[in-house]
């Protein structure tokens, strides 16, 4: 493979989230306005100093980025549209830092939001992609919870994993949402309660599943010197990765396409999995969650039910893991939830978790993956970032 | 193990009726060639005229070469079961009806995974036999059958939903007065059926007693179809249009338009007139429980898809029926709507026609075959067959073939 360039020189600065509600009269326009004004101000800037702007949504409607630009009064000179679900919010940051470096754009505002009304996921669901409408919604309509129980049924068999194991990813990310104001989640989680629930789409239960919700989250790219100009606080990028149909050969998915990537990762940052401060995963299921400790070099293929098993995730335990709850406990804001891990990583290295902080978190790895478009996850992304 | 189906319970006439719902309609263009295999009972998917590499989910380039060319073949019908599950909640109206409803993965001994529905006695790791399905919205699915028959396996409640089984059902059987139409009624019987009505039109005229309880139908009579419907429409799962007047006479033998006319009364408006008096009693009992309102069955001379030598002026009227068939799938979903186009019939009208030649033994055996198995568009006997797969080979040499 060709060496790659360093991102180095640009920084992405102001994780900002607009707070999540379950149900929203307003639209996916609207919310991803709001996180535009958001990010506009707390820079200092007025919107039209924002010349590039990249957007990841499922719920526009017929709008684009391209219409966003008029609706929301933005003249850019680089413009992107990301349709990669859980994946977007990492490869809306290689892009942009690209722009960036090349001088294609000076600062590009990634903006990811989804409404969400009584409706809006079964709708969304229902079209979901040509070969879900023609090969996966016909055969009970369970949506992303059927795809997911799939996985997870040839997971379990595979490897030996447990309802238990999932339930141990769950009940810490309870734990760490409850410090976190934004999660929509607020009572406590035992493993107990996890086992007792009732069964979705077997065996996926209540609270493998995230629940739909609207909100918007947000940051922008910049050089690093106009970072320290504005007086914002900016986290570097190490390195990258991005790869879709990843494995199309396995009849099953047991294995994401980090696996592909994954020794360009640590080699591109410099790092060994040991060396990471903080993790955080998409995780709208948790035998996905599983799946990226062991394609991301945390342990072996197969060895993911021993690691929840060893190992505390919570905040202060020995491998902090999204820490802000994750989608599970925070909601998942459809595109957003593609966003979510990559602003709780930031604020992680720029010190401003608030409650949620890790003590001395200097490195981040940040994870995403999208898109059931039939059988499997056809997206999936990485990301090693380092306070600046 | 599957439960034997249990009796039909008895309506509680307080409760509203279950809605006949259906599962998503939308497909792609090429998805819908699932339909087209499915509908004749073929397991078949695309297959790469260039590379072999056989597709799905239905695409439009070969995932392997791009080539553009996928002709769909029947596949072999192996497969194995990689990952079940039970769906107890679902966001669509018709599976909330159903739950819980299991599904899995299947890999095809012919390569490719499949999300398919799973027959009750297939459990992960199991070999399966793989079949394509109509499902209650018309389109083509995937249907994982044990490896080998368990008992009771017709009684699956998800299978039921693809198939039109007549046991315990009431069947309509329009005209007793054939040998034919004898024939269907006694075989519905044997197989189970909760009951039969079979038409007789004009009983002042000597018929032989067909089996079933007699009723008076004449179909070519709107104030008879009109009563009929009144009376047991609400108690009808099954029709079955036994009409099948074919009649020989070409350009050359009939100086006027006496006898078209009386075919397209008989052939044409008289189905018509019955599915729009019926067709809304049955539509609307389309979700009805266990033993709910399922199929239509027209029986069709070949000749409506290629005019037959001897039977030429006969032949619009039955195209008329096919195109009558088409209405129907499109309007009566979630109804089953089977097509049967039938060869030269075991009967005098037929005398002068050598064999092979449909009889009503046979006649009879392949509509039940065709409801048991859910098809729309079956063929019955070898003549019907050959016109067929000649038709399917190339439409238009074979109109100019018979001419």
């Amino acid at each position: 493979m060709t060496r790659r360039i360093s991102y180095e020189g640009v920084v992405a600065v102001l994780p900002t989230t607009i707070p999540y509600t379950r149900y929203s009269i307003q639209t996916a326009q609207w919310w991803i306005g709001s996180a535009l004004r958001e990010l506009a101000k707390s820079a200092g800037l007025q919107p039209r100093e924002i010349d590039g702007l990249c957007v990841s949504s499922f719920t526009l409607g017929a709008d684009t980025a391209v219409g966003l630009t008029q609706h929301l009064g933005l003249s850019p000179r680089w413009l992107d549209h990301i349709p990669m679900g859980g994946a977007c919010g990492i490869v809306a940051l290689r892009r942009a830092a690209r722009a960036v470096q090349a001088g294609d754009a000076d600062i590009v505002a990634c903006l990811a939001g989804d409404t969400n009304g009584p409706d809006s996921f079964r709708s969304l669901v229902s079209g979901f992609s040509r070969f879900a409408a023609d090969a996966t919604y016909p055969y009970g309509a369970a949506g992303p919870n059927g795809s997911f129980a799939l996985l997870t049924d040839a997971y379990m068999r595979s490897y030996g994993a447990t309802r238990e194991d999932f339930g141990r990813i769950c009940v810490a990310q309870r734990a760490n949402a409850l410090r976190n104001p934004q999660a929509l989640m607020k009572r406590p989680l035992t493993l107990e309660d996890y086992m007792a629930a009732r069964m979705i789409s077997d065996p996926v239960a209540l609270f493998d599943c995230v629940m739909p919700c609207a909100g918007a989250d947000a940051f922008l790219v910049m050089r690093e010197e106009a970072a320290r100009a504005m007086g914002l606080r900016g986290v570097r990028i190490l390195s990258t990765i991005e790869r879709h149909n990843g494995f199309p050969d396995d009849p099953v998915q047991l294995r994401g396409g980090w696996a592909m990537d994954v020794p360009d990762l640590y080699a591109m940052a410099g790092l060994t999995p040991g060396t990471i401060d903080v993790v955080e995963t998409y995780d709208d299921y948790p035998v996905i969650v599983m799946m990226q400790f062991e394609d991301l070099g945390f342990c072996g293929k197969g060895e993911g039910p021993d690691f929840v098993r060893s190992h505390d995730l919570t905040i202060g335990g020995d491998f902090p893991h999204n820490t802000g709850g994750g989608q599970l406990s925070v909601g998942q804001a459809g595109a957003a939830g593609g966003y979510l891990g990559l602003v709780e990583a930031m604020r992680q290295l720029t010190n401003t978790a608030g409650g949620t902080q890790v003590a001395g978190a200097r490195t981040a790895l940040v994870s995403g993956f999208g898109m059931i478009n039939y059988d499997r996850g056809l997206c999936s992304s990485a990301a090693i970032l380092a306070a600046a | 193990m599957t439960a034997p189906l249990p009796p039909r319970e008895p309506s509680d006439p307080l409760a509203p009726m279950r809605a006949a719902l259906a599962p998503q309609h939308a497909r792609s263009r090429a998805a819908v060639g699932l339909a087209a295999m499915a509908a004749r009972g073929r397991f078949a998917l695309q297959v790469c005229a260039e590379c072999a590499a056989v597709q799905y989910p239905p695409r439009d380039l070969c995932h392997r070469c791009l080539a553009a060319d996928l002709p769909w073949r029947d596949i072999q019908d192996g497969g194995t079961v990689l990952a079940a599950t039970t769906t107890r909640i679902s966001g669509d109206p018709y599976f909330r009806q159903h739950t819980p409803w299991r599904s899995g993965l299947v890999q095809l001994d012919a390569g490719p995974t499949c999300v398919a529905h799973l027959h009750r006695d297939v459990g992960t790791g199991a070999r399966a036999r793989m079949r394509l399905h109509l499902d209650k919205s018309g389109q083509g699915v995937m249907l994982a059958l044990p490896a080998k028959d368990t008992p009771n396996m017709d009684a699956d409640p998800q299978l039921r939903e693809f198939t039109a089984d007549p046991r315990g059902r009431r069947i309509l059987v329009t005209d007793g007065r054939s040998a034919f139409g004898r024939a269907i009624a006694q075989s519905m019987l044997d197989a189970g059926a909760g009951g039969v009505f079979t038409g007789i039109a004009e009983q002042w005229k000597p018929f032989t007693p067909p089996p079933g309880a007699v009723i008076d139908l004449d179909l070519t009579d709107t104030g008879s179809v009109h009563r009929m419907s009144a009376e047991f429409g609400g108690r009808i799962d099954i029709v079955i249009d036994t009409t099948l007047h074919i009649r020989p006479g070409g350009l050359l033998e009939r100086g006027t338009t006496i006898d078209a006319r009386e075919e397209m009364e008989r052939v044409y408006f008289g189905p018509l007139r019955l599915a729009q008096c019926l067709g809304p009693a049955l539509r609307a009992r389309a979700g009805d429980g266990t033993h709910a309102a399922c199929a239509w069955v027209s029986l069709i001379s070949i000749a409506g898809l290629v005019p037959q030598d001897g039977y030429r002026l006969n032949a619009a009227a039955h195209a008329a029926a096919v195109s009558l068939t088409h209405t129907l799938r499109a309007e009566l979903r979630p109804l089953k709507i089977l097509a049967a186009l039938v060869g030269p019939l075991d009967d005098a009208w037929h005398q002068h026609v050598p064999p092979p030649k449909v009889t009503p033994a046979s006649l009879a055996a392949a509509v039940l075959r065709g409801l048991k198995s859910g098809l729309e568009d079956i063929t019955v006997g070898d003549i019907a067959q050959d016109v067929m797969d000649r038709w399917t080979d190339h439409p238009a040499i074979t109109l100019r073939h018979t001419a």
